[in-house]
């Protein structure tokens, strides 16, 4: 492993238009690793892209050339099914050969269904059983308080997931014990599997139920980078958020970037046949020439 | 310890006792801390009760109570471990276990991480709480995680060795610890390693296979048996998985004849791997000391040993069962 010498955070990419046409291009990688795997989640991995976008090129202090970095930032996907976009970004970042998205799902890839460290190590957490990635990333700093360490620990989860009663367990425990260090970045797409998130079981309103428990918490639009950036930005740099936890609360929509995709919920968790990889596909490069 | 030391009584609590193996827990916890600065422990409002406390008066920075929340301790645990700490979670064996169970699973068993955890008031010996404190499936449960390995102390000295060799052991470790003090078996000079059991005696009529408090029972049994002519020898199982599958083939072996005994319902635990490791070496004919596909209740912890069949006559009884079906 190398020392904390040998390594500089990842180079940041500054213009937003530069970072709108990653956005595109992962959402392209997104759609034909799931169309060629033949099953997965299109619709929450196609929402959280401008998130993870701003994360991984602006935000995360990070060296795709040290994964193991011990001073890097941990980023922890709680909601573990819109893993094909944190696979994309992975190699848009340098951590993975592109080549390797067309293995997602299948026997011996590193890009397991949902995310496995076993396989893929420069992931944080093996997650897919929602509703713990906060009890985790809370452990994780933790250990950074105790190692008097200025990493930062974000975590992302779905709407659906915060029915989970373990977020709440987590909830509580992060602004008591004071950890400014912490960041839950909720992508507020408004489905879950069965269908639209308020018809079955209403998680709002979020911001003000995250202030209640103590958090540093803002609502944004998950799809403006111009509101995205600023807001990872001060969870992580801040100075004035009186050693609170931030929560991001980011509304998204669900399927975002392919129009037969976005606002239903039949897209949760179907993979795109051909034909219908091709349409997204040409639809998405269609948008990239005006980007 | 040879059997002849053992008192020619079945009441157990006659032979001479010592601490709690959750005292020892406590105890061998601030050792540890002493010895290894990324020791963290964490504990769900239980801290007086699993002696976790001892650990959080000396190194107050590096304790956490998560609060009545198992599943978030759990969480909290994983991500430790990920970054680097040697993290010790504590509860009620019944509460960590069965409510932390898909973060045991999930966020500690599956991907391997190196964090801890301790149960205590495991069994029905907690007493006059009743059922709902009484852990007696988590051999069980636990030893359905893939890696993890499974731990019962008979007594303090085993339980401190043990807590050290938690921590030396890379992987996940779960250690059920009593609430009564325990019988005192050994002394400060026995060495304890995980997956190897410590035999009592040697004899070649019987084997029998306990774990936590039901070891003092057996060596009881043991004392009576050889009133009778029957040589027994005793196998402290303290590691439930993985079980000492040579130490029950050279009893299956050498005896021809095996009972268990276990302070747990009789499915999956340690007459299960017990069974299994007889099955593919010397299958002899078995018989097993536990709880019966039942909840137990309230009274003293003597009274529901004896009631559910767990205590010494009951263990002399299985014995002479399988003898009848030696061959």
């Amino acid at each position: 492993m190398t020392t904390i010498a040998d390594v500089t955070a990842a180079p940041k990419v500054e213009s937003i238009a530069e970072l709108k046409r990653i956005c595109n291009r992962l959402r392209i990688e997104i759609v034909k690793m799931i169309g060629a795997a033949g099953s997965g989640h299109p619709g929450g991995s196609l929402s959280e892209v401008e998130l993870l976008t701003a994360l991984y090129f602006r935000v995360l202090r990070h060296d795709p050339r040290n994964p193991e970095w011990p001073e890097r930032d941990r980023f922890i996907l709680s909601k573990g099914h819109g893993c094909p976009a944190l696979y994309a970004v992975l190699a848009e970042t340098g951590y993975l050969d592109h080549s390797v998205l067309g293995t997602l799902r299948k026997l011996g890839s590193p890009l397991q269904g949902h995310p496995d460290k076993r396989f893929l190590p420069v992931l944080e957490a093996n997650t897919g059983s929602l509703g713990q990635g906060l009890s985790i990333g809370i452990g994780m700093a933790i250990a950074a308080k105790l190692d008097k360490k200025d990493w930062h620990t974000f975590v992302m989860v779905g709407d659906g997931e915060i029915q989970e009663g373990q977020n709440w367990e987590a909830a509580m425990f992060a602004p008591y014990h004071k950890l400014e260090n912490l960041t839950i970045i909720i992508d507020y797409n408004h489905q879950q599997l069965d269908g639209f998130t308020k018809d079955i079981l209403d998680v709002s309103p979020l911001r003000e139920k995250f202030e209640a428990f103590g958090w540093r918490a803002v609502e944004i639009d998950g799809h403006d980078l111009e509101q995205v950036i600023p807001a990872l930005e001060e969870a992580r740099n801040g100075k004035n958020k009186d050693a609170r936890p931030t929560c991001i609360v980011a509304n998204t929509v669900k399927g975002k970037g392919v129009s037969f995709m976005e606002n239903n919920p039949e897209w949760h968790g179907v993979a795109p046949k051909p034909d219908q990889v091709s349409a997204a596909v040409t639809e998405l490069q269609e948008k990239a020439k005006h980007l | 310890m040879s059997s002849t030391t053992m008192p020619n009584t079945t009441a157990k609590f006659e032979l001479k006792m010592g601490v709690a193996t959750r005292e020892a827990y406590g105890q061998a916890l601030v050792e540890l801390g002493r010895k290894n600065p990324n020791v963290v422990a964490l504990d769900a409002d239980l801290a007086k009760s699993t002696f976790s406390a001892k650990f959080q008066k000396e190194f107050p920075d590096r304790f956490y109570t998560c609060g009545i929340a198992e599943a978030n301790m759990v969480g909290i645990a994983s991500g430790l471990a990920l970054a680097g700490k040697l993290p010790f979670a504590s509860s009620f064996a019944v509460f960590l276990c069965d409510k932390g169970y898909d973060q045991l699973r999930m966020c500690v068993a599956y991907p391997g991480v190196n964090a801890k955890f301790v149960g205590s008031h495991g069994g029905i010996s907690i007493g006059e709480d009743g059922p709902s404190q009484q852990a007696v499936e988590d051999y069980a449960l636990m030893s359905a995680l893939a890696g993890f390995v499974v731990l019962n102390p008979s007594d303090e000295f085993c339980g401190r060795a043990l807590v050290h060799r938690m921590a030396e052991h890379n992987g996940p470790v779960y250690m059920r610890t009593g609430r009564p003090k325990a019988p005192i078996l050994y002394g400060p000079g026995d060495t304890f390693e995980i997956g190897k059991a410590k035999q009592h005696g040697n004899g070649r009529d019987v084997a029998i296979v306990a774990c936590g408090l039901e070891v003092g029972y057996a060596l009881q049994a043991q004392a009576q048996l050889a009133e009778e002519g029957i040589q027994a020898r005793v196998l402290d199982m303290h590691t439930i998985k993985p079980v000492d599958e040579t130490a029950i083939a050279q009893a299956a072996k050498e005896c021809g004849a095996i009972v268990t005994a276990e302070e747990h319902l009789l499915d999956g635990g340690l007459g299960s791997q017990v069974a299994r490791a007889v099955a593919k070496s010397y299958p002899a004919p078995m018989e097993f000391v536990g709880i019966q596909n039942t909840y137990a209740e309230s009274a003293t912890p003597e009274q529901l040993m004896e009631k559910y069949g767990l205590t010494a006559p009951f263990i002399v009884e299985a014995v002479r069962s399988v003898l009848k079906r030696k061959r």
